[in-house]
């Protein structure tokens, strides 16, 4: 049992974990703070393939931005926890059968279309230092500059998009 | 050797990705859905880099982080609009939504 196979499987029963508990909060709240959690340790799981810019990412932009919001949002609406509907009371168990057979197809699919020479050795020190980040931002201001500003423009357009779907109507200018 | 199978990151992420599949059937609350489909989006991610990590490109990398920049963009926009629907209606669950009309 070597060390690294040992770090992924404690972090994937944590992962795992954090994704029950978030499907299964009864509070949305507790259903954010087990998120943020699952991003930190799938942040832990790019550290140990070498990518530690996207790592860096994941944690700025996923358990930072995207997870304050969320925050932000069930506070501002009181969503803490819906009143449980009686609406289709068969779905539940029909969706716990078909998550279960999509995961025991996935699996097997996985499994049995395995390649055994495909192993993840660690990543040696050269990519956790600033020459491997100083490589992976020439590709993308070369190989994918277009994809990069087309991103840019994305961004802007979300922006203005929300802006324009909370802003308050004036009383006169409902059409 | 400090190795671990390639397999292992897939089979992974197949199990975040039905459990996000998953809470986004069996939740009425909006918002939970949401954070299913960024569960979701991340266990997808998980496997680009790390095929990336096996053939030594960066390529998958820097797709993660154009998804991570549209999972962004996606979440601002829809947050508003469930805070514009919450206004519109006093009520979030997506049992009730079932008209167009605000």
């Amino acid at each position: 049992m070597n060390s690294d196979l040992i770090v992924f499987i404690v972090l994937a029963i944590v992962s795992i974990a954090t994704a029950m508990g978030m499907v299964f909060s009864r509070n949305a709240v507790y259903s954010a703070l087990f998120l943020v959690l699952n991003f930190v340790t799938v942040a832990v799981f790019y550290l140990l393939l070498g990518a530690p810019f996207i790592a860096m990412s994941q944690i700025t932009v996923y358990g930072g931005a995207i997870m304050v919001l969320f925050l932000f949002v069930i506070m501002l609406l009181g969503a803490e926890s819906l009143a449980p509907s009686k609406a289709l009371p068969w779905q539940r168990p029909l969706a716990f059968t078909l998550a279960l057979v999509l995961v025991v197809e996935s699996v097997y699919l996985i499994v049995s279309r395995a390649q055994p020479n495909l192993g993840i050795t660690a990543p040696d020190a050269s990519l956790n230092t600033m020459d491997s980040l100083r490589q992976m931002a020439m590709e993308l201001f070369s190989k994918y500059l277009l994809p990069f500003e087309v991103t840019s423009i994305l961004l802007l357009v979300a922006m203005v998009g929300a802006i324009v779907l909370t802003k308050q109507e004036k009383n006169g200018r409902e059409s | 050797m400090n190795t671990v199978p390639v397999d292992y990151y897939v089979i992974l992420s197949a199990v975040l990705f039905t459990i996000g599949a998953m809470g986004v059937l069996i939740r009425r609350n909006p918002l939970i859905i949401f954070m299913s489909i960024e569960l979701m989006l991340n266990a997808a991610n998980l496997v680009f880099v790390a095929y990336a990590s096996v053939f030594q490109s960066f390529s998958g990398q820097i797709f993660v982080f154009f998804v991570i920049a549209v999972a962004a963009a996606e979440v601002a926009v829809g947050l508003a609009l469930i805070v514009q629907i919450f206004k519109a209606k006093k009520n979030i669950n997506v049992d009730e939504l079932n008209s167009l009309k605000g």
